[in-house]
């Protein structure tokens, strides 16, 4: 029983940051409408800022923050010189350009800082707490809570603001989101911003126990997309639960289930991606999509 | 008072000239018809005005010149296009289709009640308050797509072919409203419509385009009671 306990709480903290990730693209794709694949790099670029900056001497804390200030100017930057480009044609076009952007990203951190694996700071004492008989670490509570309340947050945001509201429209139809005096390009901006901040609180999260290197969120990345599929593209709170039961399902099923084992782990999250996408293709919590015609 | 001022307005798509020197001037709280056939350039007009599309010429809304502005810009002013297709966003519910109209508003109060007069000019919104607008029939959308223009408080509504694809009762109707939308409010209108006959229901005056140009111009009675108009526009 311990041992079950303690792989499903294990399962949460990895989950959650899948769901940071998650929540990432969920937000970029309620604003522009696209799939983000470079959410993962800008995520680690601003990880390597962070870490610079404790290099230079400052507090992790500060450091993180200051990385989170350079996401949000950077994923600005790149929907307003790159993306823009590319979002009144073919959306398919978008979505290569930012599978050209993480190549891109990648290359440049690897160039930068080298591929070796770098010692990242963690935000959150190794000590662990006894919680139902097992012990816990308080990293992965700290993580888990970072991500309950970005989640709440994110939720409110497109549920109960204004510009929640209008980030949505912009998606929807930026041409009639216009024509009622939203500042489309202004909007769209502010979506890829905050969107790169919450990859950067992700990146700084999973960087000590993953270790710092240019495709450290690769991974993350395949089951962020998990996440996204089996929670449903339309809701923060859904996508965070589908990463949640991932990442449980993926520590349960290498201990409980022998020819899967750490080895076949990956795959678990493609097996959901399939399934879902066969039987529920809106996802678990999303809204279906009516076209009338 | 003239309020809009197009003057030999000029505009292409690619190397296709649309429109080759289009002239209009609506009063203000005036209604003004842009009749004609397919291709004439009814809907690039708006669209130059709306800012959707680069012209050449002057257009001006209240003294300034509002050529080459953003289409955010442009309604920010007061001028609210009401496309072609309706445009409601399809994912949101029609009260949020409402209150997005109304997003450069800070009257928290006259929001909320102009959220009910639409209400009360569409009642068939009410019971579809909280539906997904891409769920709405045919005129139900265009019913809210008028509301939604209404709810940025405009001083001039570009409505284009908003009697388009819908049954002749329900067109009648969207018409009616708008109408006494027209006469409650005092919005200045610029109507593209194919039927002239619910066109001439709701403005004062009407411009024929051919082939990107004025061909004719007149008060509504002038243009019905000459025979070319009756023959191509009004059915015999």
């Amino acid at each position: 029983m311990g041992k079950f306990v303690q792989l499903v709480v294990d399962g949460l903290s990895t989950g959650s940051v899948y769901a940071a990730l998650a929540l990432a693209i969920v937000l970029v794709h309620q604003a522009t409408g696209l799939i983000n694949f470079a959410q993962g790099g800008m995520a680690v670029l601003s990880a390597y800022v962070a870490w610079w900056l404790t290099n230079q001497g400052l507090p992790l804390i500060v450091a993180i923050l200051l990385a989170i200030v350079f996401s949000v100017v950077f994923g600005a930057l790149v929907e307003r010189w790159l993306m823009r480009r590319f979002e009144r044609g073919d959306p398919d076009t978008a979505v290569v350009v930012t599978i050209g952007l993480l190549t891109l990203i990648t290359g440049f951190a690897g160039w930068l800082w080298t591929y070796n694996n770098q010692q990242f700071p963690s935000l959150f004492p190794l000590d662990t707490v006894s919680f139902l008989g097992v012990s816990v670490s308080v990293r992965s509570l700290g993580t888990t809570a970072v991500i309950v309340v970005a989640m709440l947050l994110l939720q409110g945001l497109f549920v109960g603001t204004k510009l929640g509201l209008a980030l949505r429209a912009v998606a929807i139809n930026p041409q009639s989101a216009a024509f009622s005096g939203l500042p489309v390009g202004r909007l769209l901006m502010v979506g890829w911003g905050l969107a790169a901040a919450l990859g950067a609180v992700a990146a700084a999260l999973v960087a000590p126990q993953l270790t710092l290197t240019p495709g450290m969120l690769d991974n993350a990345l395949v089951y962020a997309l998990a996440a996204v599929i089996l929670g449903g593209l339309t809701s923060p709170i859904g996508v965070v639960v589908a990463a949640w039961i991932i990442g449980i399902l993926e520590n349960l099923a290498a201990v409980y289930v022998p020819f899967i084992g750490f080895d076949l782990k990956v795959a678990v999250p493609f097996i959901l991606i399939f399934v879902v996408l066969i039987v529920r293709p809106q996802g678990l919590f999303g809204r279906k999509t009516v076209v009338r015609v | 008072m003239t309020l809009l001022e197009l003057e030999g307005v000029t505009a292409s798509y690619g190397p296709v000239q649309v429109l080759d020197g289009v002239s209009l001037s609506v009063p203000e709280e005036g209604a003004v018809g842009i009749l004609g056939a397919n291709g004439a350039g009814k809907t690039t007009t708006l669209r130059a005005i709306s800012g959707t599309v680069r012209a050449g010429g002057r257009i001006t809304f209240d003294g300034k010149d509002i050529r080459g502005m953003r289409p955010d810009q442009v309604a920010a002013l007061g001028i609210a296009h009401v496309p072609e297709g309706r445009g409601t966003l399809g994912d949101l519910t029609v009260r949020d289709n409402l209150r997005v109209g109304a997003y450069l508003r800070k009257d928290r109060k006259g929001v909320d009640q102009d959220i009910d007069y639409c209400l009360d000019l569409f009642p068939n919104l009410q019971e579809r308050i909280t539906s997904n607008a891409s769920a709405l029939s045919g005129g139900e959308q265009q019913m809210l797509a008028v509301g939604r223009a209404i709810m940025s408080k405009p001083r001039l509504m570009l409505l284009d072919e908003a009697s388009l694809g819908l049954a002749p009762s329900t067109a009648k109707n969207v018409y009616d409203a708008i109408r006494r939308l027209r006469i409650e409010s005092g919005i200045a209108m610029v109507v593209v419509e194919q039927n002239a006959n619910l066109a001439f229901t709701l403005v004062d005056s009407a411009t024929v385009l051919e082939t990107g140009r004025n061909a004719l111009t007149g008060t509504s009675a002038e243009l019905r009671g000459m025979d070319e108009i009756r023959r191509a526009y009004l059915g015999g």
